[in-house]
């Protein structure tokens, strides 16, 4: 069995899986219950500054008959008294001494009062503090939250503070709602925190109730900007955390970097890990389904560990990093065509309508005597399930004109019906990158590119 | 989600009395119907669509639902079929839109017909009329004959404009849909719903007027511009038997049970002969309405019968017996009380006209089956009256050309009357009116 604890900046968790700073973290009682379901660790509500809290606070996402694709939120840090929080952390940390207890800060931005909440904080014995400089709403309102994670220079200042008087581990929390991640990474490592993680949530807003126009959720009437969450935003959290990876400002730093952001799955959590991320935190899928998805998180990583041949996380830490790259160096030469399995397909020509309406017309519906036929051609009369059956068409691919574009392959819905095949393109490897170096002229000019593909061999359909 | 759609649900079995020939299929909840129309593919071209006799574009409605255009969804279905609420309730979709869809071979068929249930319940509750009529034509048509073909025949000539009359010999409208499907599957209302539908859309509707008694046809035609015959079939034929004047006809039992159930008497001990939908209808009504006992008897084998295996299925399970490759001789009655069948056993020889194995009487082989009530389901005889209008006939039936128009030029026709290939079917009954009104006012006013 895989090893799945960790070393995070020098925090110890028997498992990379964190609760994320946020509602499942609010109380000493929940963080409790999650231990006992076997969280590695829990990141605490952000406590600090006062704050009042509405009603009807979440909005959701729904898609297809899928409940909470993602969730929103304008809901403040901690409400509860600080003290009351403190005293509960203190317990809390008491109680389980092997799991990382972590403890979210934000206060207003003096230096004053960061070094006070810091020091509170250590005096519960927590293992580590992360500063939230992402909360989107509300706190950024009165110069908190994400108004600090969005201007690089507050970001390294409020850090700087902090690490005056941190004694344990400090990690950084970005902001999603700014144009390029990197900067407020690299004003942190300026800094001298300890650990970066992200992403927190997006600017959102959910939607519009068509009977009251009003904004979902309302509140009295109003509604505004949420923080968006959840399976939804996984992709966005993963290029940010690849952004941080591929930085050589960032990289160098050998800052761990706690990951999150639609994590829901194990194998979400791989994912995350393989682009770097070494401790893992998790919200929505729990606020979906409660704290008991702490079991197959674990057990499926760790299966999935064993077969790869994995012993411990930081093997598998950012083993794909070094894939991730950029256009310009992609291999121009690389092909691949669209293959339908024709055993597999269930002929739902979802492949045909979305080539032929939206890609590139080289998915032909064929009928059984070989004859290329186009949609719909039946007589009126004809019908029941034997003749709609047995004279629908197949579809198949004229490869010689597919682009590999891959489209069918992500519209199909049968597991391994159409694969994307790779095909020798009889060319020699090249990128746009050495082609703007040995050739800058077919970069520039259409006439030229013209020549460039002619004497190549590019048809393009 | 019950996998057997269009079947009558296991929640239902074993009810009894009126309450056990409600509609045996609740409606779906909303929650029910996105999950499903969810699950539907959308398949491009779909093969639903071809499957359905009236081509309904299927996805098209079910991601309607999907989306919350609920009416948009009910015009979707009510474009391709006017009797849109009978056929999600009576098709064997089994047999067409379900049985041809793309999940079907390995998981589980998008529940069609419940998702057209569901939008039809909604514009019906709603009261919302989908289509505006079209400019008056200033063309009269006559639809002689209620029933789904023709009221689906004089739906879409009323949209198109024209000046429709529908002449019905029963009380009420609605053929087969209102008087011969048993109320589990469609209740009464829905038919009559339909028929009030019709009527909105312009068509005049004079019932109690037959064809052939105050009603001639070459005073129709003299009054009208086409004519569209949408006749039926026949009365049961008789099984020549003695004792046969005890013997109820299956259909009527099927009707009592729907308009009149109160004061419709089941026996203890029923027989149903024959083995098709309606005679499992008929077993369906004894078994619920509180027979102890109900044998259905056919003369030839489970392989042979003309019922779909989804209706065998589900009569297996409501407990009652089959006699197979048996033919009733005689009733027996004493004292004008039914007592028994008397029987013979068959066996299966060549196959004879209809493709099926012949049954033979098998010698000294004459045994009872008690009974006190013998219900008759054997089939319709045809159109009866196709030779007395002087028309065409194929087979018996009356004969049309592709565009449904008999040998009488300007007299079209079309559902079971003319149906000498393939099932009868309340939805190819439809498709026959449909494209029979199309073909009528091509002749009218030409494509327009």
């Amino acid at each position: 069995m895989a090893d799945l604890r960790i070393n995070f900046a020098g925090i110890r968790s028997p498992n990379p899986f964190w609760l994320a700073s946020a509602p499942p973290s609010n109380s000493g009682a929940q963080v409790h219950r999650a231990f006992e379901a076997g969280w590695g660790g829990a990141v605490w509500k952000t406590i600090g500054a006062p704050v009042l809290n509405v009603s009807n606070r979440y909005g959701a996402w729904h898609f297809g008959g899928q409940k909470m694709l993602a969730i929103n939120n304008v809901e403040l840090i901690s409400d509860r008294p600080l003290e009351l929080n403190l005293r509960e952390i203190a317990e809390v940390k008491r109680a389980w001494p092997d799991r990382a207890v972590i403890v979210s800060a934000m206060v207003e931005s003096k230096p004053e009062v960061w070094h006070d909440i810091i020091k509170k904080i250590q005096d519960t014995g927590a293992d580590g503090i992360e500063l939230n400089y992402g909360c989107p709403h509300g706190m950024s309102e009165r110069g908190m939250g994400s108004a600090v994670g969005q201007v690089p220079e507050y970001c390294e200042q409020i850090t700087g503070w902090v690490m005056q008087v941190a004694k344990i581990p400090v990690i950084v929390k970005l902001t999603p709602n700014i144009s390029n991640i990197v900067m407020p990474a690299r004003a942190a490592v300026a800094a001298g925190a300890d650990a970066l993680s992200l992403i927190n949530t997006i600017n959102s807003i959910i939607g519009v109730d068509l009977d009251t126009f009003e904004l979902v959720p309302n509140i009295g009437g109003k509604g505004g900007h949420g923080g968006y969450a959840g399976p939804a935003v996984k992709p966005v959290a993963l290029n940010m955390l690849s952004a941080l990876g591929t930085d050589p400002e960032v990289s160098q730093s050998n800052l761990p970097i706690s990951g999150m952001g639609g994590i829901s799955t194990w194998s979400d959590a791989a994912e995350f890990l393989l682009l770097g991320a070494s401790s893992l935190q998790v919200c929505t899928a729990v606020m979906h389904y409660g704290f008991r998805i702490i079991e197959d998180l674990c057990d499926g990583l760790s299966n999935w560990m064993d077969e790869k041949g994995f012993k411990r996380i930081s093997d598998v830490v950012g083993q794909s990093v070094h894939r991730v790259s950029d256009f310009k160096n992609f291999d121009l030469s690389f092909k691949a065509v669209a293959r339908i399995d024709q055993q597999k397909c269930i002929r739902c020509n979802l492949c045909y309508v979305a080539c032929n309406d939206t890609a590139h017309q080289c998915i032909d519906l064929v009928a059984k005597d070989g004859s290329i036929v186009p949609p719909g051609s039946y007589d009126v009369r004809s019908n029941g399930k034997e003749e709609a059956v047995s004279t629908r068409p197949s579809v198949q691919v004229r490869e010689e004109d597919c682009v590999g574009c891959r489209l069918c392959f992500n519209v199909c819905p049968v597991d391994s019906c159409i694969s994307m095949v790779e095909e020798p393109s009889g060319r020699p490897s090249v990128t746009w990158d050495e082609i703007t170096q040995k050739q800058p002229e077919v970069t520039e000019d259409w006439e030229k590119m013209k020549a460039y593909r002619e004497k190549m061999g590019i048809h393009i359909h | 989600m019950n996998r057997r759609e269009g079947v009558l649900n296991e929640k239902a079995t074993g009810a009894t009395g009126q309450d056990g020939l409600a509609e045996a299929l609740p409606p779906l909840t909303r929650n029910e119907a996105l999950v499903e129309s969810a699950r539907c593919l959308m398949c491009y071209d779909a093969p639903c669509t071809h499957a359905c006799p009236t081509h309904i574009d299927i996805p098209k409605f079910i991601k309607k639902i999907n989306t919350g255009n609920l009416k948009g969804s009910a015009r979707a279905i009510l474009e391709s079929n006017l009797l849109g609420a009978t056929c999600a309730r009576v098709c064997p979709v089994q047999e067409l839109c379900e049985g041809a869809c793309v999940l079907g071979a390995e998981h589980k068929p998008i529940a069609i017909g419940r998702l057209q249930r569901y939008a039809m319940d909604y514009v019906y509750a709603k009261g919302a009329d989908i289509f505006l009529t079209a400019k008056t034509s200033g063309k009269k048509i006559a639809v002689i004959g209620a029933g789904p073909a023709g009221l689906s025949c004089a739906g879409e000539l009323a949209k198109k404009g024209h000046d429709v009359t529908l002449f019905e010999k029963r009380d009420l409208a609605g053929g087969l849909s209102t008087f011969g499907i048993i109320g589990l599957r469609e209740p009464v209302e829905i038919a009559l719903a339909e028929v009030a539908m019709i009527q909105r859309l312009g068509v005049r509707i004079e019932t109690r007027r037959e064809i052939g008694e105050d009603l001639v046809l070459a005073d129709i035609q003299a009054k009208f511009d086409a004519i569209f015959l949408s006749l039926g079939l026949g009365a049961t034929p008789n099984l020549g038997i003695p004792g046969e004047e005890q013997v109820i006809d299956g259909l009527e039992y099927i009707e009592q049970s729907k308009l009149n159930g109160h004061n419709l008497k089941i026996g203890r001990n029923v027989v149903v002969i024959g083995a098709g939908n309606t005679a499992i209808d008929c077993a369906t009504i004894a078994k619920r309405m509180g027979a102890e006992r109900v044998t259905m008897i056919y003369r030839r084998t489970a392989h042979e019968m003309t019922a779909y295996p989804h209706e065998y299925d589900f009569i297996k399970r409501e407990g009652v017996r089959f006699e197979f490759l048996t033919q009733p001789v005689r009733i027996r009655v004493e004292k004008e009380i039914v007592e028994g069948v008397e029987c013979v056993r068959m066996s299966l020889g060549q196959k004879d006209a209809s493709g099926r194995p012949a049954p033979r009487p098998v010698e000294d082989s004459q045994f009872l089956i008690p009974a006190d009530q013998v219900v008759k389901a054997i089939g319709q005889q045809k159109a009866p009256l196709a030779s007395r209008l002087n028309l065409k006939t194929l087979k018996g039936y009356i004969d049309v050309d592709e565009y449904f128009q008999t040998s009488l030029p300007g007299v079209y026709a079309g559902g079971d009357c003319i149906r000498a290939r393939g099932a009868a079917s309340t939805v190819m009954a439809v498709q026959d009116g449909k494209l029979a009104a199309r073909a009528i006012h091509e002749r009218l006013v030409g494509n327009g």
